[in-house]
């Protein structure tokens, strides 16, 4: 009896002082793999629609409005599943480490995108951003400004790949 | 301002009453986890007390399910002023995945006001702890609204915005 306790004094006095000094200090490490608040990336984005597709909280909405798709993330009501991350065909969309999400007001939590849309010269629809046409490399597909997109540069780039 | 008004309101230690409105308990376990030595939310005067009446901050996880929202109507009411609403975790910001169940309000605040929220599923123990320090004033809060626009300069934008905003 007394040896336990002897032993049990000893461990507590080995140990020292367990108490993370958070929110002063550093907290305990966040692991490698940690989904914390999402990032959209603009630049990448082809607006697929993919991550609505998949988000179990249905928190991704597009809103097809002509020349413009407007995409909400309502993160408020985020699983941090990390679904929407999983399939982006481009890595648009990407984990944080961020968790410290606390805030007093609830639109802090939403992230809110407008891409600019091309218009499609044959049908006059707005098809696809111009992050996924830009990587076309065919110069056949592309002539020039064939499609409405005025800040595309004249032609495909010199070193375009593949030219068939 | 609502800063100012909690400091002002609670300058010395806040005793939680702990409530579970339809959560699956994995929020709970984690403010159970805040509690610990490890973390130590003592040192802030942090309590955990049996009963709404003796509470200033009720700290609620879940969304609330129908069955139990009149439960969380008198449970506000008998918590006595000032008082400050947590919702902790997902379901209590926004309803996750049950925000539009038919069973469930997906959300505190559509049953009683909400002061501050902590999103995650469940939050970290750190996170709950940055919550509260955020409502203590010690810490500012990390998250604001993002809007990106991404549009070539030459684009002519003249579509009207269309209000599909909620």
């Amino acid at each position: 009896m007394i040896v336990s306790k002897l032993k049990e004094a000893q461990i507590c006095f080995s140990n020292l002082r367990v108490t993370l000094p958070y929110p002063f200090g550093p907290g305990a490490e966040v692991g490698e793999g940690f989904r914390g608040k999402i990032h959209v990336d603009a630049e990448k984005c082809v607006a697929c629609g993919g991550c609505a597709n998949v988000c179990p909280s249905r928190l991704i909405r597009f809103y097809d409005e002509g020349e413009r798709t407007r995409m909400e993330f309502i993160l408020d009501r985020c699983t941090y599943c990390g679904r929407c991350a999983e399939v982006c065909p481009e890595g648009a969309i990407t984990m944080t480490q961020l968790f410290e999400t606390a805030t007093d007001d609830k639109t802090d939590l939403y992230i809110e995108q407008e891409l600019y849309m091309l218009t499609c010269k044959r049908c006059g629809r707005c098809f696809e951003t111009e992050n996924a046409i830009d990587r076309i490399p065919t110069r056949r597909m592309r002539q020039g400004r064939n499609y409405v997109g005025a800040s595309m540069p004249h032609g495909a780039p010199e070193n375009a790949e593949g030219k068939r | 301002m609502l800063k100012k008004w909690a400091q002002k309101a609670f300058p010395k230690s806040l005793w939680v009453y702990h409530t579970n409105c339809a959560a699956c308990n994995g929020c709970d376990i984690e403010i159970i986890n805040v509690l610990t030595p490890y973390y130590d939310a003592e040192r802030f005067g942090i309590k955990l007390v049996g009963s709404p009446r003796h509470a200033d901050v009720l700290l609620v996880t879940g969304g609330v399910s129908r069955q139990i929202a009149p439960a969380l109507r008198r449970l506000y009411a008998a918590t006595p002023n000032p008082k400050l609403v947590l919702a902790i975790g997902s379901c209590a910001c926004g309803g996750d995945v049950f925000y539009d169940s038919y069973t469930m309000y997906g959300g505190v605040d559509k049953v009683i006001p909400v002061n501050y929220y902590i999103s995650g599923c469940p939050p970290r123990p750190e996170a709950i702890l940055y919550g509260v320090a955020v409502a203590l004033g010690l810490a500012p809060k990390k998250v604001a609204k993002e809007i990106i626009r991404d549009f070539p300069d030459s684009a002519d934008i003249d579509v009207p915005m269309l209000d599909f905003h909620k």
